[in-house]
């Protein structure tokens, strides 16, 4: 109510768009983009667009499933450690016990579910706050995971998982090969998936209103405890997809390949404008957030700018797009959410 | 009327004594914990109880003590840093490079002294430079201090890694590191470190206008600031203080391992979590001691060194680590249930 009532449509609408954290997101990656693709010749050709739509999906996936927990009001670390413990027990039956393909993705779903819900116990019953309960999880599924295995690889995955699974393929003028293969198209319909389920349908809208004021949901008869095992099972499932996905396409299972990632995808999760405390994000935004990371490393290693560069580069992109939003988005925020509800859409 | 100053006033010196002391009877169920754990693995383990063991505890320690300490003080305040081991790293680097660079083996005594000495006030400045940047981050712009620090910490770390290429830089002087082995009456000089660091920060937290106004900023900051206290101000304090810590261990890693580099220890960045969290600090912020701290740390320690001489992996440790913390997580949410079981003791209900 501050900033008065808008004159016009026109005005209220570039307004209400100024305030949107996917819409500066958006402005970015267009300027770092438009400089790429001026400056590295190979930047916007399609074979390197499809090369990094693959190299970044099974971070995307893991976002999708850690979008669907920041929205909830919570915040998971261990989905990389799930993510490793799923792929190498599902590698572990395929490779051992030679079962069928379907068997075994069932079993790596199971167990990326299991240990999602086994933090959903944490939180809800034994009331630990989510960070230190998935901290506490990560330890011990993944030291769990490298002293049983002795952080030995698998390097005997049958052919139905190592092999490249081709939807479309087209060659260029140039003469380079463009595929698009299992993990983009997974990508793009767990992508679809999220987006339609948290936007669509009663649980999805549950989940913003439990992350926006859990006691507030309660009262009008959600069951939290519920969707806490939902949202957590979710990023499990995703985490499990993701980890198989992984060794789909590096073709072997290495325990400890995506330690340490978690971090990466928070940080994209949360530059894409999900709030750490909850009710607050959009798939769409989620998916900037990655496309962002993504096109500056491929960018930068066009440009020959060296790989240690670019973690530099990560942080300040991070420091200044969390500092931009919450500059340009902190006046009339509160006004955003009660009066124009597709601020979560 | 009486009766109502005499209410606040109680009610007032048991929020401070709660602000002092932490979660009520958190203490005493750490201190069983260790006992048990240290009988238990002399009886279980031989050797464990020798003075070896005693000694080799009090060289491990420090390290994981000290960045625990500067985890400690931004989550009283309901925060986090993650940019611990980053800023210990860059800051170890870059007063090994100034070591290695200007001491040459002609060098006399004096000079040498120099240049370390040289070397730990640029180390100093680093993290009182790293330490009041993230702060004021944190206090102007109101974003939410994991995502601060995840960048600074991503930035340190890029830029200690472009710097280094991910190498390590070894060539401590000799002097200096045999200072890190030294001994005082058989007790290491990084745990006479530790121990004082923790002092110095547990007066700091409990008995100081700034400690008070860091706890009261963790139970809340809206209402703090209409205390009229300078939020921003303590904030930046906090963080600042967090990174003079990193100092410390980064002189302790150094000592340690006579070299630095950008990925040693990256570890230890959720330990100290777990630590700081198994010692009854609440990670919301608000309550939370450096005695608690120093118990867990200790039980920790105790339970790695125990399993290592027992000759069990380093990763099974990591996993029991994490599962003492969800048992006394659990523990702490059961209290009340078990409390009503028992007859009261007469604290504070919490």
């Amino acid at each position: 109510m501050r900033d008065g009532v808008p004159s016009t449509s026109a005005q209220s609408a570039l307004r209400r768009l100024r305030r949107r954290p996917e819409a500066w997101l958006l402005a970015v990656i267009l300027i770092v983009g438009t400089i790429f693709s001026l400056t590295a010749r190979d930047f916007l050709s399609l074979p390197n667009i499809i090369d990094l739509l693959e190299t970044y999906s099974v971070q995307a996936i893991m976002a999708m499933g850690l979008f669907v927990v920041l929205v909830s009001g919570g915040i998971d670390i261990s989905f990389a450690a799930t993510a490793s413990v799923a792929q190498y027990c599902a590698a572990l039956l395929a490779s051992q016990l030679g079962l069928p393909a379907p068997l075994v993705i069932l079993a790596g779903l199971a167990v990326g579910g299991i240990l999602g819900c086994l933090n959903a116990l944490l939180i809800h019953y034994v009331r630990i706050t989510s960070i230190i309960a998935t901290i506490a999880m990560m330890s011990v599924s993944f030291s769990l995971l490298m002293y049983f295995s002795g952080g030995k690889s698998i390097y005997t995955l049958p052919d139905w998982w190592t092999d490249r699974i081709v939807f479309w393929q087209t060659e260029t003028e140039s003469g380079d090969l463009v595929r698009i293969t299992l993990p983009i198209v997974a990508m793009v319909v767990v992508t679809l998936f999220t987006w339609a389920w948290m936007t669509r349908s009663s649980a999805g809208r549950q989940l913003y209103a439990m992350g926006g004021n859990a006691e507030a949901a309660r009262r009008i008869g959600i069951n939290i405890g519920r969707l806490q095992f939902v949202a957590y099972g979710y990023l499990g499932l995703m985490a499990a997809i993701a980890g198989m996905l992984q060794a789909h396409r590096v073709g072997e299972s290495v325990p400890n390949a995506m330690y340490n990632t978690e971090l990466a995808v928070l940080s994209a999760a949360v530059l894409g404008g999900a709030s750490l405390t909850g009710g607050i994000g959009t798939v769409p935004g989620v998916l900037l957030g990655i496309v962002l990371l993504a096109i500056l490393q491929n960018g930068l290693n066009l440009l020959g700018v060296s790989s240690y560069f670019f973690q530099i580069v990560i942080g300040i992109t991070i420091l200044a797009s969390t500092s931009l939003t919450v500059i340009s988005s902190r006046r009339g925020r509160r006004h955003r959410i009660l009066a124009e509800a597709p601020a979560n859409g | 009327m009486a009766d109502l100053t005499n209410n606040l006033n109680s009610g007032l010196s048991e929020l401070m004594s709660r602000l002092r002391s932490g979660v009520p009877g958190g203490h005493a169920g750490l201190m069983a914990l260790l006992i048990i754990l240290v009988l238990g693995f002399s009886v279980f383990v031989p050797n464990f109880a020798s003075v070896g063991t005693l000694q080799s505890f009090m060289y491990q320690l420090p390290l994981l003590g000290l960045l625990s300490l500067a985890m400690m003080a931004p989550l009283l305040t309901g925060g986090l840093n993650l940019a611990i081991i980053a800023t210990t790293n860059q800051s170890a680097l870059l007063m090994a490079f100034i070591m290695r660079t200007m001491i040459t083996p002609e060098s006399s005594a004096g000079t040498t002294g120099t240049v370390i000495l040289l070397a730990l006030v640029a180390g100093l400045a680093l993290c009182l430079l790293i330490g009041l940047a993230t702060g004021m981050l944190i206090a102007y712009t109101g974003v939410h201090p994991i995502l601060i620090t995840l960048g600074t910490k991503s930035l340190i770390d890029g830029i200690s890694i472009y710097l280094t290429r991910g190498m390590a830089l070894s060539g401590v002087p000799e002097a200096f590191a045999r200072t890190g082995a030294a001994t005082v009456i058989g007790i290491p000089l990084v745990f006479v470190l530790l121990v004082i660091v923790a002092l110095i920060v547990s007066i700091v937290l409990r008995r100081t206008p700034f400690g008070i106004a860091c706890a009261m900023i963790g139970s809340n900051i809206e209402a703090t600031r209409y205390s009229a206290i300078d939020t921003r101000r303590v904030l930046v304090g906090v963080y600042t203080m967090s990174s003079l810590i990193c100092f410390f261990a980064a002189l302790v890693m150094l000592a340690t391992f006579n070299s630095a580099s950008a990925d040693y220890a990256q570890s230890y960045l959720l330990v100290t979590i777990l630590a700081a969290v198994l010692g009854g600090v609440d990670p919301f912020g608000g309550f939370g001691t450096v005695g608690g701290l120093m118990l867990a740390l200790a039980i920790l320690q105790v339970i790695s060194s125990g399993f290592n001489q027992f000759g069990l992996s380093n990763y099974l440790t990591v996993a029991i680590w994490g599962g003492i913390l969800i048992f006394v997580a659990m523990a702490q949410t059961m209290r009340p249930y078990l409390a009503g079981l028992l007859p009261p003791r007469g604290g504070s209900p919490k």
